[in-house]
């Protein structure tokens, strides 16, 4: 019999009083019991919405069935077929806009909690004792791997798998990408994200830090004297975007990308830390997504007393995800909406002062299909701030494109794709951000998974 | 992992390190600069490569012992071996057809003017160099300096070694005696840069400077170092760190490095003290 509660069973969460002010999980996840109660509530219905949702199409109905069962190792089998990093995903997809948005369920209530149980099985997996991993025969081909974020890594275990002698090559000193340098520890612990990058080294991956590909090897060297048959891109987006205003080079104005770097990459909110961070008052935060929220959030909690999320729309419009956007106000961040700025000011000593904006407010339907913004006249006002967050996108890095021929990109820097990911060079394929500019982990994912198979195909009908 | 096969002093507080990084070595340029980590729970630091042999697959980097990060950096001995080391990154310096140039180094910054002022040479290219430092007990890289270039004047603020004054003062007079430059390359504490930089500009003599400011990833990532330059945002990391010297806003570069100079102090504080207990 199902359970017709309506509503979700909830997660247990940090209070947000604490939490504001320490870097540990937010969400501490299912129980047992609370996983088999809201698993409980899934329908199992014929027509499996939630899967077609899913941008892996995760078999969904069948590995929450399993949950049902008890049979938590039934259930990770089912979602590790298709997804590579499901302790991350349960944490961070925007669950809400695909496999929940769908779920029948949702139509006279909340959907079932399908990140939620994802998130507990993943869990559930990686606290068991670590089992023997069955390693593929080696089908004696060589892929290379650029970036190890979560569409390089999805690519990588997917053709590890399939027996591929898979080289990650990664900038960082440290694998992971966006899931170790912006998404910060409070919101996806890094020894979650660390396992998952186990999982796959123990599956023969090999991963290579400090490797700025496109300074320190080119595209053409792994492809010619290193051997490698194929290469996937995944580069990321990891140039940040400034507006362009006034005072945006003052000290205290941070990227969003710089001030999360120096918190989670560099652990700059630990007292020893050698990496340094102002530590503000008042902060601005600039832009709406879940970078947005992720840096008002972690400014909370290195100490300042106010943090404000200025976004130029209505709530409504808020990207970020809908989880994220409830946690940073019950944490206590402001939402100033309807808010641009336009000039950052700064003390004799060239440090932050304030910030002026001006309202905005919605006018007609842009070409994204959002109400645009459009300035309120004489609306002017000052905010007193000692630091600016700019979180208003970013782009994918020149880097590769500018030293690989015959490497197409558009104009404003996303590599050019057909749709197997094949891009206009032969032997190259490229996904996720670097790709489609900044998305989510998910998608990103998809994209790894849609170019392992392509690789695969690729060197397949080139060997026969 | 990234071994020390040479560590000596060069002076009081700059040391050099051969360390082995044959991937790096191999593509290197002169102007060209690595991140590294000392330790494990270390800070990225940007420093500039001082040289590179492909034989031995080493990159060589010379650095003052200003902060924390040096200061661990510098307890680290031949044997050992550095937590990260990633490079080259930025452009190299652009040296193509240039006849004859001045090349002006100020205290560590010495160390990024060396190989340029050798590969100048080695292209053909007639070759002043003027260098300044604190004192004789600062001076680095003499015979190096030497043997590449064909005029060598050697300043020092107090005038315990070579003659006493500031860099400028030479390059001024060379200019005004006739000397023809190409261009006037820059590289040392940015307050040098600026006065050389208003020393050359009414003569219009190009000038390059390479600018080192805060930086984490060095691939673009985080725009820490982000400078203005004939009134643009530009990052040193991918698009310098050579700049045309007229163009940098040096004043807002110095605020900007300034920037964690509270934090820095403490922690190397902190870092002396840690030291001093394990000594005792």
């Amino acid at each position: 019999m199902p359970n017709m509660n309506p509503r979700k069973t909830p997660m247990p969460s940090q209070d947000p009083k604490v939490r504001a002010h320490n870097f540990l999980e937010v969400s501490q996840g299912y129980t047992e019991e609370m996983a088999q109660e809201e698993a409980a509530r899934c329908l199992n219905c014929k027509h499996r919405p939630c899967v077609s949702g899913c941008p892996v199409h995760i078999q969904i109905p069948d590995f929450i069935q399993q949950v049902v069962k008890g049979d938590y190792s039934a259930a990770y089998d089912i979602i590790a077929d298709a997804s590579n990093l499901p302790a991350v995903c349960g944490r961070v997809c925007p669950q809400e806009n695909q496999c929940e948005k769908v779920c029948v369920r949702g139509i006279k209530g909340e959907p079932v909690g399908i990140g939620r149980l994802e998130r507990f099985v993943a869990d559930w997996h990686n606290n068991q004792p670590k089992q023997q991993v069955k390693l593929p025969a080696p089908n004696g081909h060589k892929v290379a791997v650029i970036g190890s974020g979560p569409s390089g890594l999805t690519c990588a275990g997917d053709l590890a798998k399939k027996g591929y002698e898979v080289t990650v090559f990664e900038a960082l000193h440290l694998a992971g990408g966006v899931l170790v340098y912006g998404i910060p520890e409070f919101r996806l612990p890094k020894d979650i994200v660390q396992k998952e990058v186990d999982n796959l080294t123990a599956m023969g991956v090999k991963i290579e830090t400090n490797m700025v590909i496109g300074k320190v090897l080119s595209i053409d060297e792994l492809m010619g004297e290193y051997g490698f048959e194929a290469v996937f891109i995944g580069s990321g987006a990891g140039l940040p975007r400034f507006i362009g205003i006034p005072g945006e080079n003052l000290c205290g104005v941070y990227s969003a990308n710089e001030f999360l770097t120096r918190t989670n990459l560099m652990k700059a909110y630990k007292h020893n830390a050698l990496t340094p961070i102002m530590h503000a008052k008042k902060v601005a935060v600039v832009g709406g997504g879940n970078v947005a929220m992720d840096a008002a959030r972690s400014a909370l909690r290195i100490g300042a007393e106010k943090v404000f999320i200025m976004y130029r729309r209505s709530e409504e419009e808020l990207p970020a995800r809908r989880e994220e956007v409830h946690h940073a106000k019950e944490e206590g961040v402001e939402f100033m909406m309807l808010t641009n700025p336009v000039e950052i000011l700064g003390n004799e000593e060239d440090f932050v002062k304030a910030v002026r904006c001006e309202r905005m407010e919605l006018g007609e339907p842009d070409a994204s299909g959002r109400r645009r913004p459009v300035r309120v006249p004489d609306s002017v006002f000052t905010l007193e701030v000692d630091c600016v967050i700019m979180a208003i996108g970013t782009s994918p890095n020149p880097l590769i494109k500018s030293t690989t021929e015959g490497l197409e990109t558009q104009k404003w820097g996303g590599i050019i794709v057909d749709e197997t990911t094949a891009t206009t060079r032969e032997g190259v394929f490229a996904g996720g951000d670097a790709v489609t500019g900044a998305a989510t982990v998910i998608l990103a994912m998809g994209e790894g998974k849609e170019a392992a198979r392509s690789i695969d195909k690729y060197i397949t009908e080139k060997n026969t | 992992m990234y071994k020390i096969v040479e560590k000596r002093p060069l002076s009081r507080n700059i040391t050099l390190m051969q360390i082995e990084a044959p991937l790096v070595a191999k593509k290197a340029e002169p102007g060209q600069f690595v991140i590294l980590r000392a330790t494990r729970d270390g800070e990225r630091i940007p420093l500039t490569i001082s040289g590179t042999d492909t034989q031995r697959g080493t990159v060589c980097i010379i650095f003052q012992i200003v902060g924390a990060t040096t200061r661990q950096l510098n307890t680290l001995e031949e044997g050992d071996s550095l937590a990260d080391f990633a490079g080259p990154l930025g452009k190299p310096t652009e040296l193509d057809g240039l006849k004859k140039v001045c090349v002006v180094g100020g205290g560590v910054g010495c160390a990024i003017a060396m190989p340029i002022a050798q590969k100048l040479h080695k292209m053909g290219c007639e070759v002043h160099s003027i260098v300044g430092f604190r004192n004789r007990d600062f001076v680095i890289l003499e015979e190096e300096f030497t043997a590449c270039s064909d005029k060598y004047i050697l300043m020092t603020d107090d005038g315990s070694y070579g003659e006493k004054g500031v860099v400028t003062a030479p390059l001024k007079a060379l200019i005004e005696a006739g000397e023809q430059y190409d261009m006037v390359i820059a590289i040392g504490p940015l307050i040098m840069m600026k006065f050389v930089v208003e020393t050359t500009r009414p003569f219009g003599i190009p000038t390059t400077v390479s600018m080192n400011p805060i930086m984490i990833d060095g691939t673009g990532m985080c725009g820490g170092c982000r400078l203005t330059v004939g009134g643009e945002t530009k990052f040193a990391c991918v698009d310098g760190p050579d700049f045309d010297g007229f163009k940098v806003d040096f004043d807002e570069a110095m605020k900007r490095t300034a920037m964690y100079r509270k934090f820095e102090r403490h922690a190397y504080e902190a870092a002396c003290n840690l030291l001093n207990k394990e000594v005792q």
